[in-house]
């Protein structure tokens, strides 16, 4: 396995960005061995900016980055370095969220991720946002996101079960994370 | 939720994947173009002496400037497309058409005579052009912001102001063959007028439509 997990030492940049690059060409593991290589930093790096606002989920806002990160993925070139553009996602989501919390205000700077230490242990986060907005979601996207994310069965078991094929589970998946993505905006869970 | 499960959700998607925002940009650019030349040619048409008006320098003069303003427009928004470039290079190119109206605007200021300045900038049908070229930038600009939602501009609506920019232009080039008015004065002050609308619509609608 590349030096995508190690805590620090050597920037993991040129391994992520490998990562990223197999990513877009269909890779599902490797994106998703980036995607967690990458969670323990956003963490970091949201509740580091969490602070002065205080009485939000840190949890909330990494996976919120990590939605935005795969909704606008297709934005990163393939040629440019990766580290600007994910710090670049992470500070608008950040400031996304500090927004909907009614404080504008500065936001950590540029390269935080660079810097910070690694890897406080994930929190247990019991009903979170996210998981509200999923019961928002109109009716074959419920079942499909739900399947998915919630219950973790696979694409390939969510198609048999819903007498679906997997191209239609596909595309109502992304259809439902793009559209949770919209909620989110709209002001979070009512 | 825990953060692992919706990794190997997201994961799970990894295929699928929109088109990429310059890929976007260009297909935006060539079917807006196809969409407002095709209603240019069923509304209006070219003007009828358009084979000898193209021999002036004034006529010619409408279509550079205007299209100066949609491609340099263009490369800033390839770039605003993109979450980690927060000043793009190409935005003093966006001064190029300004200040080529202003030179423009300087020359006939000194060749025609003062009594025909007024009569040349109200020219014959102003409400017109600041009529029909919103109309013929409709469809690019909708394409355009299209392709800027595949992108993830940090600002949402200086994004859509830069997709009005190039739609204002791509409808006044069109609009500039079907026009009577060439004189700078006119270009400067109506076609001006006319892009500075579908800029503003740019932008209301980027505010609405290109966040992320």
């Amino acid at each position: 396995m590349p030096a995508a997990n190690k805590p620090d030492g050597a920037s993991p940049e040129m391994a992520w960005a490998e990562l990223m690059r197999a990513g877009l060409a269909g890779d599902a593991a490797a994106y998703r061995q980036l995607l967690e290589a990458i969670a323990p930093r956003l963490r970091k790096f949201a509740v580091h900016g969490l602070m002065r606002i205080g009485n939000a989920d840190a949890e909330d806002v990494v996976q919120e980055i990590l939605l935005a990160i795969h909704l606008k993925r297709q934005t990163w070139m393939q040629d440019q370095p990766f580290l600007p553009w994910l710090n670049a996602i992470a500070r608008h989501k950040l400031i996304d969220v500090m927004r909907r919390k009614g404080r504008r205000g500065e936001v950590p700077i540029e390269g935080l991720i660079d810097v910070l230490p690694d890897t406080p242990p994930e929190p247990e986060t019991s009903q979170s946002e996210l998981t509200k907005l999923v019961s928002r979601l109109d009716g074959k996207q419920q079942t499909v996101v739900s399947s998915i994310s919630l219950d973790g069965n696979s694409i390939k078991d969510t198609a048999a079960q819903l007498g679906m094929s997997e191209g239609a589970v596909r595309v109502a998946f992304h259809r439902g994370l793009k559209k949770l993505a919209e909620l989110y905006r709209a002001g979070g869970t009512a | 939720m825990k953060t692992d499960d919706f990794i190997a959700a997201l994961s799970a998607d990894a295929p699928q994947q929109q088109t990429p925002p310059r890929r976007a940009f260009a297909i935006a650019l060539v079917v807006g173009a196809i969409i407002a030349g095709g209603a240019f040619l069923l509304t209006l048409g070219p003007r009828p002496d358009f084979m000898h008006a193209i021999q002036t320098l004034r006529f010619d003069f409408k279509f550079v400037v205007t299209l100066v303003l949609a491609i340099s427009a263009l490369l800033v928004a390839r770039d605003m497309a993109r979450p980690e470039v927060h000043r793009s290079g190409m935005r003093p190119l966006l001064l190029a058409a300004p200040v080529l109206l202003i030179l423009a605007v300087a020359l006939e200021l000194m060749v025609v005579p003062p009594d025909l300045w007024m009569p040349r900038l109200i020219g014959h049908n102003m409400r017109f052009c600041t009529t029909m070229i919103p109309l013929f930038a409709l469809g690019p600009l909708v394409l355009l912001l299209w392709a800027f939602r595949r992108g993830a501009p940090d600002n949402p609506a200086r994004a859509g102001a830069v997709a009005g920019l190039i739609a204002g232009g791509i409808g006044a080039a069109f609009y500039a063959a079907h026009c009577f008015d060439d004189s700078p004065l006119f270009v400067a002050t109506w076609y001006t007028l006319a892009i500075g609308v579908v800029t503003g619509l740019g932008a209301l609608l980027g505010s609405r439509f290109l966040r992320w």
